[in-house]
C-alpha cells in the first residue's frame, strides 16, 4: 500500500477537450503517487477514455497539461500530442482492444517497435533475458515463441503489459482490462498487477465494475460528463456512495403528466438473440410495453442493448422465445415488415444506420416510405409530393440546413436527428424504439426529442428507450428496466443507488 | 503530416481544371513526340484533323465511342452500387459470343425479329457473367474486384477455346474465328459508307434511360442509397442484396450489349481480338463521367477521340503505333488527376493534432 509520502509521478492538470459541441473533460485534475493503484470511474460517456488518450499524446488538450516526474524526481511538462514522447517518459497503455499483430510469437510483438526499424541485426538473446527477467519479477508469465494468435484473451493482455515493461513503463494505463477476462483471469491480473505496484509501479485502471475496484485499487477517482466529481480512498468507500457520484444524485423533474397505460404493444417472452458475442447478444429477455407508456432500458452499454435494437429495428431474429407486435405474433423479422407493422425506429449512430449521408434531406425523410402512394406512382418518385412533404416536415420538427436537396451530411447532428424524428413520426408509429437519441446532442435538439417522445406517448405509442443516460431514463421513463448480461430486470424503484448497483450487476439493495 | 479535404462545388474549379488538364497532357505528350523525331506541330495539328478532319474521321470516333459508351455504363452503374465490376471485358466478349452463336446461321427469322434476339442473347450473357462474381459476394463475400477480373481471362480463354472448337468458321481456312453474323441479325449502319453503327443509338438510348432510372425512381434510389451507405438502407427497409444483384446483372448486361454491337454491327465475326481493352477502358469512361450515365456519353466520346485522333496522327507521320497508346495514357491520366484536384484540395496538417 502506498502512503502520502509517496512522490507524485503524474499530474494531470485543469485537462479540457471538446469535440465540437461536446466538452468531453472539462478541467480534470488528477494526481498519481508511486507504487498506487488508482481506478478511474464513470459511466460510458463520462470522459475516461478521452481523458487517458491526451496523457498518451493521442489528442491535443484544448486547456491544461501533463507533469510527469522526470529522472531528477520533479515533476515536469510533458510535452502535449507526442505519444513518443508518452512512452519515453515511462507511460504504457494497454487498449481494451489490443494492437497485437497476431501472426508474430509474444516475443516478437513484446519487442516490435521498441528497436530501430533499420537494424543489421536483432539482438534476440539480450530482448530474451531482459523479457525472462521481467516476468520472473512480475509473475506475468506467457509462452513467448507462440504465435499471438494461440494465446487465450487473458494471456495476450499480458503480452500488452510485458509490452509496456519492456519498454520500462513506470506509470501504466489499464483501459478496462476485465472486460474480456473470465472472473478467474481478472483476478489473476489484479494479484499480479497488486505486486508489481508493491514493487514501484503506478497503475491507472479504467472501469465500471464497482466489486473489482473496490477489491483492488488504493483510491477511487469518479468522471461524470467530463468532471471530477469525488475522489477518496478506497479504504472509505462504499458502493452505494460511488454508485450516486456515477450516476449524479440530482433530483428529476418529472414533466409526464401521468397516464394510464393501455394495450401492450410489445411483448418479449424469453427471447434470446445472438450476436457476434457476448457483449451484443440478449439471453432469455422479458419485456411489455403498453400504448401510453416510455419503458427506459438503463444499463452500462455492451450488455446486450444493442442485441435488443437490432430484434426491434427488424435486423436480428430471435433464435427463442416469443415476440408480439401490437398482440399478433411478428413472423418477420425485415425492418420493412417492422416499419409496415407500425413500429418507429430511432437508430443510436445517426450517420451509420441513421441516414444515407449523401443523399438529399428529402430523399432521406422518404427512405422507409419508398412504396406508399404519396411518395411514388409505379416506381416513378412523385417529386413534387416529395418536396411538399419535405418542407412540411422539416417546419413542423424545425430541420434547418441548406435546403431539402442539400445532401444530409451538411446538417448538424441535432439537424440529423430532427430529420429521423420527422421520419419516425410522420407515419404515427404504435411502437417507438429511440436508441440513444440524444447522444451527442446540444440542450435544445435534446429537448425536442423528449417532447416528441412524450407526445407519441400521449397519442398512445409504447416507447423503448435505451439510455446511458440515467437522467434521461429518470426524467422521462414510466417503468426502468436495467440491461445486465444479456438479461433485462426491472428496476423496482427509481432510487438511483439502486439502479446504479443493478447496472453494475449487483442485486437490487 | 497531410490530409486530403473534399472541396467545396466551384464553377470556376469545375470549369478550369479540365481546361488546364488537357492543356498539360499537350504538354506532356509533346516530349515523347519530339523525343521520336517527330514535328510535335503537325502532330498536333493531325490528331484534330484525325478527329474533325472529315466527316468520316468524325464517325470514326463515333463508332469507337459506341461500346466505350456501353461498357463506361456499366461499370458506372456498378459502381454507383459500390459493385467493382472489373469484368467488363469478360463479359463484353460473353456477349459476342452468345451474338455469334445464335446470329452466324443457327437460326434465321426476319431481321426484326433477329437483332432483338441477339441483342438480348447477349446482354443475357454479360449478365450471367457478372450473376457469378455478385453471387459469390454477396453469399460468401467473396472480393468481386479479384474475382471479376480473373473472370476476363477465364473467359478469353474460353472464346479462344469455342473459336477453335464448335464455333470456328467451317469457311475460314483453319482460322481461329467465328462464321460471320448472317444479314438479318446485323445492326444496320447509320450513314452511307461509313463504319459508324446503330449501337450507338442503343448506347445513347440506354444512357437517357439509366439518367431517368436512377434520378426519378424508386430503384434508382434504392440503388444509390445501397451504394452510398448500405447499413443504412438495411436499416430503411431496402433489400441490400437483392438491390445489388439487380445492379449486378443490369452491369453486366450493358457490358454484354458492348460485344454484340462489335461483332454485330462492326467487325461481322468474332475473333479473340474483338476489343482492344474496351471493358477496361469503360471503367476509365465511367470514373471520368463520376459515374453519371449522361456523363458518360461525353467521356466516351473524349476517350474515343483521343483514341482515334493519336492513331491516325502515328499512322501519318509514320511514329510508332506505341507512341499513340503514351499519348492516349497521357491525356486519361492528366484528365483523371484534373478530376480528383478539382474535387479535393490537399491540406497541410499540424502534428499530433486529433484525427
Amino acid at each position: 500500500m502506498t502512503d502520502r509520502q509517496s512522490p507524485v509521478v503524474l499530474r494531470l492538470a485543469g485537462l479540457t477537450k471538446r469535440f465540437g459541441s461536446v466538452l468531453a473533460n472539462d478541467a480534470v485534475e488528477l494526481d498519481l503517487r508511486r507504487g498506487e493503484i488508482l481506478a478511474l470511474l464513470g459511466e460510458n460517456g463520462a470522459g475516461k477514455t478521452t481523458l487517458m488518450n491526451m496523457l498518451f499524446g493521442h489528442y491535443l488538450p484544448d486547456a491544461g497539461h501533463v507533469e510527469i516526474i522526470g529522472p531528477d524526481g520533479r515533476l515536469a511538462p510533458l510535452p502535449a500530442g507526442h505519444p513518443e514522447a508518452a512512452l519515453r517518459a515511462g507511460i504504457g497503455m494497454v487498449h481494451q482492444h489490443f494492437t497485437l499483430a497476431y501472426n508474430l510469437s509474444a516475443l516478437d510483438n513484446i519487442v516490435l517497435g521498441a528497436e530501430p526499424l533499420l537494424a543489421w541485426r536483432r539482438d534476440r538473446q539480450a530482448a530474451r533475458a531482459k523479457i525472462d527477467a521481467i516476468m520472473a519479477r512480475s509473475g506475468l508469465t506467457v509462452a513467448l515463441d507462440a504465435p499471438v494468435s494461440q494465446l487465450s484473451v487473458g494471456e495476450r493482455q499480458r503480452v500488452e503489459i510485458l509490452k509496456a515493461l519492456y519498454r520500462e513503463a513506470r506509470i501504466l494505463v489499464l483501459d478496462e482490462p476485465t472486460a474480456v477476462l473470465t472472473p478467474q483471469e481478472a483476478d489473476s491480473l489484479f494479484e499480479t498487477v497488486g505486486r508489481m505496484a508493491a514493487d514501484g509501479l503506478s497503475v491507472i485502471f479504467i472501469s465500471h465494475k464497482l466489486r473489482e475496484v473496490l477489491a483492488f485499487s488504493h483510491r477511487i477517482e469518479v468522471l461524470r460528463h467530463g468532471r471530477n466529481v469525488g475522489g477518496m480512498a478506497t479504504a472509505d468507500a462504499d458502493e452505494t456512495r460511488i454508485a450516486r457520484l456515477m450516476v449524479g444524485a440530482e433530483t428529476a423533474t418529472d414533466p409526464r403528466p401521468p397516464m394510464a397505460p393501455g394495450a401492450p404493444v410489445l411483448e418479449l417472452r424469453g427471447v434470446s438473440v445472438a450476436g457476434p458475442d457476448a457483449r451484443r447478444s440478449l439471453t432469455g429477455a422479458t419485456l411489455e410495453v403498453r400504448a401510453h407508456e416510455i419503458v427506459g432500458i438503463a444499463g452500462v452499454s455492451g450488455n446486450g442493448q444493442s442485441a435488443l435494437a437490432a430484434l426491434l429495428s427488424g435486423l436480428a431474429e430471435p433464435e427463442s422465445g416469443e415476440m408480439r407486435l401490437a398482440d399478433a405474433p411478428v413472423a418477420r423479422f425485415t425492418p420493412a415488415a417492422f416499419v409496415a407493422a407500425g413500429v418507429g425506429r430511432i437508430p443510436e449512430d445517426r450517420h451509420h444506420e441513421g441516414v444515407v449521408p449523401d443523399m438529399s434531406v428529402a430523399e432521406n425523410l422518404v427512405i422507409e416510405a419508398l412504396g406508399d402512394p404519396e411518395v411514388s406512382r409505379l416506381g416513378f418518385l412523385r417529386r413534387g409530393a416529395i418536396r411538399a412533404r419535405t418542407a412540411e416536415a422539416c417546419a413542423e420538427f424545425d430541420v434547418r440546413g441548406p435546403g431539402p436537396y442539400a445532401p444530409v451530411r451538411l446538417l448538424s447532428g441535432g439537424n440529423m436527428q430532427k430529420l429521423i424524428l420527422a421520419r419516425v413520426f410522420g407515419r404515427a408509429p404504435r411502437l417507438i424504439l429511440a436508441n440513444q437519441p440524444t447522444r451527442g446532442l446540444d440542450l435544445g435538439a435534446a429537448h425536442a426529442v423528449a417532447r416528441r417522445l412524450l407526445e407519441a406517448r400521449a397519442r398512445g405509442a409504447g416507447v423503448v428507450l435505451i439510455s446511458e443516460d440515467l437522467d434521461e431514463i429518470l426524467s422521462l421513463a414510466d417503468r426502468i428496466v436495467v440491461m445486465h448480461d444479456g438479461g433485462m430486470r426491472e428496476a423496482a424503484s427509481r432510487d438511483r443507488a439502486a439502479i446504479g448497483l443493478m447496472m453494475a450487476g449487483q442485486a437490487a439493495a | 503530416m497531410m490530409r486530403i479535404e473534399p472541396r467545396q462545388p466551384s464553377r470556376v474549379v469545375n470549369v478550369a481544371v479540365p481546361v488546364l488538364a488537357a492543356l498539360v497532357s499537350l504538354l506532356l505528350a509533346a516530349i515523347p513526340l519530339a523525343l521520336a523525331g517527330a514535328d510535335v506541330l503537325a502532330a498536333f495539328r493531325l490528331m484534330w484533323s484525325g478527329v474533325f478532319g472529315s466527316p468520316f474521321a468524325f464517325t470514326e470516333t463515333l463508332t469507337r465511342a459506341t461500346p466505350l459508351i456501353l461498357t463506361g455504363l456499366a461499370a458506372a452503374l456498378a459502381f454507383r452500387a459500390k459493385l467493382w465490376n472489373i469484368g467488363g471485358e469478360g463479359q463484353l466478349y460473353l456477349g459476342a459470343l452468345a451474338a455469334v452463336a445464335l446470329g452466324s446461321g443457327a437460326i434465321s427469322a426476319p431481321p426484326a425479329v433477329m437483332i432483338p434476339l441477339v441483342l438480348l442473347a447477349g446482354a443475357a450473357a454479360g449478365a450471367a457473367g457478372m450473376a457469378v462474381p455478385a453471387f459469390l459476394k454477396v453469399r460468401f463475400g467473396a472480393d468481386e474486384v479479384v474475382t471479376t477480373l480473373l473472370l476476363n481471362f477465364v473467359i478469353l480463354l474460353f472464346v479462344q477455346m469455342m473459336l477453335e472448337g464448335p464455333l470456328q468458321d467451317p469457311m475460314g481456312m483453319g482460322w481461329p474465328q467465328s462464321a460471320p453474323v448472317i444479314e438479318k441479325a446485323t445492326l444496320p449502319q447509320l450513314m452511307d459508307r461509313m463504319r459508324v453503327h446503330a449501337g450507338l443509338l442503343i448506347g445513347l438510348g440506354l444512357a437517357v434511360l439509366f439518367h431517368i432510372l436512377l434520378t426519378r425512381t424508386t430503384w434508382g434510389m434504392k440503388m444509390r442509397a445501397v451504394g452510398e451507405n448500405a447499413p443504412a438502407a438495411r436499416h430503411a427497409g431496402i433489400p441490400v442484396t437483392r438491390t445489388l444483384m439487380g445492379a449486378a446483372l443490369i452491369s453486366g448486361g450493358l457490358a454484354g450489349l458492348a460485344g454484340v454491337g462489335e461483332v454485330a454491327g462492326l467487325k461481322g465475326y468474332l475473333t479473340a481480338d474483338l476489343s482492344p481493352g474496351y471493358g477496361y477502358a469503360g471503367i476509365v469512361v465511367a470514373m471520368l463521367a463520376r459515374l453519371s450515365p449522361l456523363g458518360t456519353v461525353a467521356s466516351a466520346l473524349f476517350i474515343a477521340a483521343v483514341f482515334v485522333g493519336a492513331d491516325s496522327m502515328s499512322r501519318a507521320i509514320g511514329v510508332s503505333s506505341y507512341l499513340a497508346d503514351l499519348v492516349v495514357a497521357i491525356a486519361l491520366l492528366c484528365v483523371l488527376i484534373g478530376g480528383f484536384v478539382s474535387r479535393y484540395r490537399i491540406v497541410r496538417v499540424r502534428t499530433g493534432e486529433a484525427p
